[in-house]
């Protein structure tokens, strides 16, 4: 419980934070920005996650417990994403979304 | 009688056409000619035996040749409808299974000669194997529908045989026109069986024929346009006789037929092939004769006499030998169409009957005979015309005396085979019409008067000068032409009327003197002048075809036919009928076609873009649908 702020602003933050996350995976044309715009969702729910565990069920730890586990999960993905991207700099020296379509034919 | 072993006749052929065919890069020439020919001896072998077993010991009943049947249901329609597969042996299918082996057989022994080192040897001998198979077939047909079906097969050979050098654009061409214009008869033919098996109810030979059978007792039950509808199968079925026979006006695929090798000339478009228009209307004569009283016949009998007369009159101006030997076919085909046309039904009043089929068999012996020997000619000197021809008789002996009995033969030389033909079929003529019988007249002494022209142009005249010196054929060659010269001096002595009669009964033929005396005469006139004018070298002739100008011009085009039927058929079915279709169909049809698969593609195009493989265009759409979905389920919820 923190004095003087209620679960809905909060909730209002962790939201603006996954639309900004959502608009950016979806706009940026870089491969890094997409991957930091994912950890601002994940980031996100990982908020949603403590918060509600805190303001609703303030007796139990099942949410700080799943959060942690995101934070694990999102590095191990964040640890592969950046090793495909390097290696396809190395192919290509460019991490443009645009530069990678040839892969589709 | 059993005679289930005739069904050998056709499929020996067959089995030498599929051998021959299949491995035909495998046999040796050499070889390939001897198994063509080993297999027509045993066919010829069959037909004697059936002949003489048919003839002699088995066929007559009670003084009346029987006709035997072995046929099994091949498609059944109805309980009397049905299409069957079989033989049939009766008086005029062994004389037609006789010519067609020996003419076949002769032709077989000659092409060993003659196609000696050719590129196609093999594929020569399977195709004439192939039109063997066919022509026995067509000669043993049960019925209607069967031999229909042996006559397009007999077509497909002729095609084949005709476009032989298929490196020749003209013979391509030839090839071409022969089978459209045979096709294009055959059509009348489909119908006409159609209207039959419509109002008869059957196909089979022997149920239309009998005189006393319903097919011919109830002719008058429906008519059109005048005409009974049988009258109108019969007519159209003559159209595809006529077709194969090259009867006026169909004729115009005959001279261009020559295109083949001379032996197929022989055997399809002189001895047999042509001759089943004939053996059609002679096969169905009961039906031509009863019903409607022989209108149908009556038609047959003046094309008869209109064709023969105007193939005589352009023979004389063919400079081509071979083409002066298809307008004599011709001819002489419409001679013995003309014979079936006047005759009439019982026993010597069937005379026109009897002697048309004696004349198709002389005149299958004699007329092979004749371009068995033109392509002994043009085998020594390299050229179909006349002009590169002369003083021939000195080089090639055996091919000069064998060339002079045929052509004595055609002309009707008393005591040769074909004075005995021509005679009864003057006689028949004499008796029943004496328009045609005049014009036939006419056509004996032009006969005679373009055969030995080509005789005299051929063996004696002015020799050309030859680059190599021409020679006699080898014996291969020559064998042939000394057998068929033999049948063409004496096959007139065969009592042929005993055997081959319209009600199958048989009578005695006598020699109408008068008539015979009259013809000769015509004749021998006829061999008189060209030997006025072509035995020695001199320019009677040119003067003669310039007294006659215009005529002599319109003749030598062969009357302008070929141009009228490119006229009707390029300016007038193709410009307004054929040009039109092909816009419509090339527009309207192709167009809507080819507009909806126009469409497809481009809005495939469209929907492939979608697909930009970008997970971020992906996304954009799936948050848009969840945005989507989330205001649809608020509003729901808040109301």
């Amino acid at each position: 419980m923190i004095a003087g702020i209620s679960i809905y602003e909060i909730l209002t933050v962790t939201s603006i934070l996954f639309f900004i996350g959502v608009y950016g995976f979806i706009t940026r044309k870089n491969l890094i920005s997409i991957l930091m715009s994912v950890e601002l969702i994940l980031n996100s729910t990982v908020i949603n996650f403590v918060i509600i565990n805190k303001y609703l069920y303030p007796d139990m730890l099942q949410g700080v417990f799943f959060s942690i586990f995101i934070i694990a999960v999102a590095a191990a993905e964040t640890a592969l994403a950046i090793a495909i991207i390097i290696n396809l700099y190395r192919q290509i020296n460019s991490v443009e979304v645009k530069d990678t379509e040839i892969m589709k034919y | 009688m059993d005679i289930s072993y005739t069904i050998l006749i056709p499929l020996i052929p067959l089995a030498v056409f599929l051998l021959l065919g299949i491995f035909n890069q495998k046999i040796k020439p050499a070889v390939s000619g001897y198994i063509g020919v080993a297999g027509l001896s045993t066919s010829a072998a069959l037909s004697f035996y059936t002949a003489y077993q048919y003839f002699f010991v088995h066929g007559k009943v009670d003084g009346t040749y029987q006709a035997i049947v072995q046929k099994v249901t091949w498609m059944n329609f109805t309980d009397t409808l049905h299409i069957d597969m079989g033989v049939l042996i009766d008086p005029i299918s062994i004389m037609m299974l006789i010519v067609v082996s020996i003419v076949s057989l002769m032709v077989h022994i000659y092409s060993r000669g003659y196609m000696k080192g050719d590129d196609g040897y093999t594929r020569f001998f399977s195709f004439l194997s192939l039109f063997s198979f066919s022509m026995f077939g067509l000669v043993l047909a049960t019925n209607l529908f069967q031999i229909y079906i042996f006559w397009e097969l007999v077509g497909v050979s002729s095609f084949l045989l005709i476009g032989y050098y298929y490196t020749k654009p003209s013979a391509v061409s030839a090839a071409k026109k022969a089978f459209i214009v045979t096709r294009f008869a055959d059509l009348g033919f489909l119908i006409g069986i159609l209207i039959i098996g419509y109002y008869t109810g059957t196909f089979d030979f022997e149920t239309l024929n009998n005189p006393e059978g319903s097919a011919i007792l109830n002719w008058a039950s429906t008519s059109f346009m005048g005409l009974s509808v049988i009258t109108w199968a019969l007519i159209l079925m003559f159209m595809g006789g006529a077709g194969k026979s090259a009867m006026f006006p169909l004729h115009i695929w005959l001279p261009d037929a020559m295109e083949g090798p001379t032996p197929v000339s022989a055997l399809i478009h002189a001895a047999t092939m042509v001759v089943a228009g004939v053996y059609l209307v002679a096969r169905l004569f009961p039906m031509f004769y009863f019903v409607e009283d022989g209108f149908a016949l009556n038609i047959v009998a003046y094309v008869g006499a209109f064709s023969s007369l105007i193939a005589a009159i352009i023979a004389i101006t063919q400079t081509d030998i071979k083409r002066v030997l298809a307008f004599s076919t011709m001819s002489q085909i419409g001679y013995m169409m003309l014979a079936l046309g006047v005759s009439k039904y019982e026993g010597h009043d069937g005379l026109g009957y009897m002697a048309s089929m004696f004349h198709l068999f002389t005149h299958a012996m004699f007329k092979a005979l004749l371009f068995l020997a033109a392509g002994s000619v043009i085998h020594a000197v390299h050229s179909n015309y006349l002009k590169d021809m002369g003083g021939l008789r000195k080089y090639m002996p055996i091919t000069n005396i064998t060339f002079l009995i045929a052509a004595l033969a055609i002309a009707g030389f008393p005591l040769t085979s074909g004075f005995f033909s021509k005679d009864e079929i003057l006689v028949a003529a004499f008796e029943n019409n004496m328009l045609i019988y005049i014009s036939s007249v006419l056509v004996a002494g032009l006969t005679a008067f373009y055969m030995f022209r080509l005789y005299f142009g051929i063996f004696w005249g002015k020799e050309t000068n030859y680059k190599h010196a021409p020679h006699e054929s080898p014996i291969s060659m020559t064998f042939p032409l000394m057998v068929l010269a033999f049948i063409s001096l004496v096959g007139g002595f065969i009592p042929f009327s005993e055997y081959v009669s319209a009600d199958r009964v048989g009578f005695e033929m006598h020699l109408n003197y008068p008539l015979a005396a009259v013809a000769v005469t015509v004749g021998l006139i006829g061999i008189a002048l060209a030997w006025v004018f072509y035995k020695k070298e001199n320019n009677l002739a040119s003067k003669f075809a310039n007294a006659f100008g215009v005529f002599y011009k319109w003749t030598y085009d062969k009357f302008y036919i070929d141009e009228v039927y490119l006229f009707v058929t390029k300016k007038i079915i193709f410009n307004l009928i054929a040009a039109p279709i092909a816009w419509f169909d090339k527009k309207v049809v192709d167009g809507t076609m080819e507009g909806i698969g126009n469409k497809t593609v481009v809005i495939s195009k469209k929907i492939k873009g979608m697909q930009s493989g970008k997970v971020q265009d992906y996304a954009l759409s799936f948050v848009a649908g969840v945005v989507i979905l989330a205001l649809v389920f608020i509003y729901l919820w808040t109301n």
